[in-house]
């Protein structure tokens, strides 16, 4: 399949750390992928709906705030609802270690923290899509 | 199919996932618009166009918010560039749409150009109708930033707006070599700054250098607005209004629609007829006869072209006595 792999990049909530959205953004586009933004302060209705209308393959949460748990499983619960249940949710930002087990059983497909390698946001999304497809 | 019914009912997951297939050129998608062509031709696709970053994705917002209060079911169609070297794209257009982008009576859509010249994307007409069938009554179709030859989106929008800001230089001469002739309304953004009132005189100059199109003929007028807090939108939203309404006497709106659908019509000929030619050549091997012959400079490449199209015409009549024919097969591609 050559379609091209699309990614909503999202920071649900009152956080305004933007810069690890916009790099990880920059290394989606630049591995070949379409991203759409939607900027800061989003609800989890509004990621969800812009997920849905522009029928990304792809939600990457970026989020600093520590309010990952509850944004986040509210996000993938209206997926779900939406019918987009087969969406691959990411994580990045500052989660503590001891959150993380919680998310990935709420549908969450990995957690990303600060540090982590481009190429290998990049590789993972890439592979779970595809193998998805 | 069972997206078609979806997608007519209005769900917006239904007309998401068609206009995915549009894009991806699927095998699925050819059948799909076919089959809602009939329901199409009631939208009104308003095109915004203009220099990047003078407040295209802004405004576009602006008046969406507008329509969506008169009761309007709308579609946004935001084009952004694909990046040259890696393919990919930032589709940062839905960043500026905040105030619409709340409501789920906003359609929203970013499409990446994919390689396409001209200010939109390949599949930009397909979407347009695919939202048109769901229900959208009012389309805003924003263009990438423009340079100058970008005025493809003339032939989807009954009305064009050009937006422009303070402080342009040298795109203001684009403006003037480009884009000044499709232009409906005319909305120096950014009013706030300034600069405003210069950039109106000039847009205003140049309008009145244009060559005199008749006495009903329609004439653009320039607007100011203050796009970030929505001042002098409502403005533009009655001239739209008025253009329409210009449009839709004296028979205006069927000449319209005929050029829309020549337009498309011209170009599915040009690379149907290409594609079909091309494959056939290949597939028989004239296509390397007739190469080795431009190679030689025993042909020049024109008149390469003009064979082949004579050896094609000629194998096509031997061909269409036996079999239906490749013209009498409908629904390929
Ligand atoms: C820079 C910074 C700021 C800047 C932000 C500038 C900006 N526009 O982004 C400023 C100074 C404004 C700021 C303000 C605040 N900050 Co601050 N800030 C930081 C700091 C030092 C670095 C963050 C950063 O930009 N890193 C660089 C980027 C590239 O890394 P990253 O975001 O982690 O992204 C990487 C990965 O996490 C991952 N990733 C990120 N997102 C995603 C998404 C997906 C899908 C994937 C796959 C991967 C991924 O990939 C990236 C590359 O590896 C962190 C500490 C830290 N070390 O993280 C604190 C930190 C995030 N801030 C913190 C706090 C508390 C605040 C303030 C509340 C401070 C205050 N009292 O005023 C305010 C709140 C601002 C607000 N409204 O949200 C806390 C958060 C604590 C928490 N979560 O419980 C931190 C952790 C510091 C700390 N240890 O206390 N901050
Ligand atoms: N001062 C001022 N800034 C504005 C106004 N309207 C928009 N902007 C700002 O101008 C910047 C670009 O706005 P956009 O709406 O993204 O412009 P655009 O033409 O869609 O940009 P591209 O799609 O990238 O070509 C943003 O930072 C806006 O907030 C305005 O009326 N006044
Ligand atoms: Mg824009």
């Amino acid at each position: 399949m050559s379609d091209i792999i699309r990614v909503l990049v999202a920071k649900p909530g009152l956080d305004s750390h933007d810069r690890g959205a916009k790099v990880v953004a920059r290394a989606y586009r630049d591995a070949g992928m379409e991203v759409v933004y939607t900027g800061l302060h989003q609800t989890p209705e509004q990621v969800v709906e812009a997920a849905v209308q522009e029928d990304v393959d792809v939600v990457a949460i970026s989020i600093l705030s520590g309010a990952h748990d509850v944004l986040v499983p509210r996000i993938v619960n209206l997926l779900r609802e939406r019918g987009r249940g087969d969406v691959l949710v990411l994580v990045g930002g500052v989660v503590p270690e001891e959150d993380i087990p919680a998310l990935e059983q709420a549908g969450v497909a990995r957690v990303f923290g600060p540090g982590s390698r481009l190429e290998e946001i990049v590789e993972f999304t890439r592979r779970c899509v595809r193998g998805q497809g | 199919m069972d997206l078609i019914p979806r997608l007519l009912a209005g769900e917006s997951p239904a007309l998401a996932r068609a206009i995915t297939l549009v894009e991806n050129q699927h095998p699925d998608a050819r059948e799909l618009v076919a089959r809602l062509y009939p329901h199409t031709g009631q939208a009104r696709v308003i095109g915004i166009t203009g220099p990047p970053g003078v407040g295209k994705s802004t405004l576009t917002d602006q008046l969406a918010v507008r329509f969506r209060q008169e009761g309007m079911p709308v579609g946004v169609v935001a084009v952004d560039p694909t990046s040259p070297f890696t393919g990919g794209a930032i589709l940062g257009d839905r960043l500026r749409m905040t105030r619409a982008a709340g409501d789920p009576g906003v359609f929203i859509r970013s499409l990446a150009t994919r390689g396409q010249l001209g200010g939109l994307s390949r599949a930009t007409g397909d979407v347009i109708k695919l939202m048109d069938a769901a229900g959208r009554r009012l389309i805003l179709l924003e263009t990438v930033g423009t340079g100058q030859a970008e005025i493809d989106v003339m032939n989807y929008a009954h009305t064009t707006v050009v937006v422009a800001a303070p402080g342009l230089g040298d795109e203001i001469q684009a403006i003037k070599a480009g884009i000044m002739e499709i232009g409906d309304v005319f909305v120096v953004n950014k009013a706030d700054r300034e600069g405003a009132d210069r950039t109106v005189a000039e847009l205003e100059m140049m309008l009145d250098m244009a060559p005199d199109r008749g006495g009903d003929a329609w004439k653009p007028r320039v607007l100011r607005t203050v796009a970030r807090d929505g001042t002098g939108v409502d403005e533009v939203l009655r001239e739209v209004k008025a253009h329409w309404g210009h449009l839709e006497q004296a028979g205006r709106l069927q000449v319209w629609r005929r050029r829309q659908a020549e337009f498309e019509l011209a170009g599915m000929v040009r690379s149907l007829a290409a594609a079909r030619l091309l494959e056939w050549a290949h597939q028989t091997g004239v296509w390397a006869e007739v190469r080795d012959r431009v190679v030689e400079r025993s042909l020049d490449p024109c008149a390469g072209a003009e064979l082949l199209l004579r050896e094609y015409r000629e194998a096509f009549g031997r061909r269409a006595a036996k079999s239906p024919g490749t013209a009498g097969r409908r629904g390929e591609v």
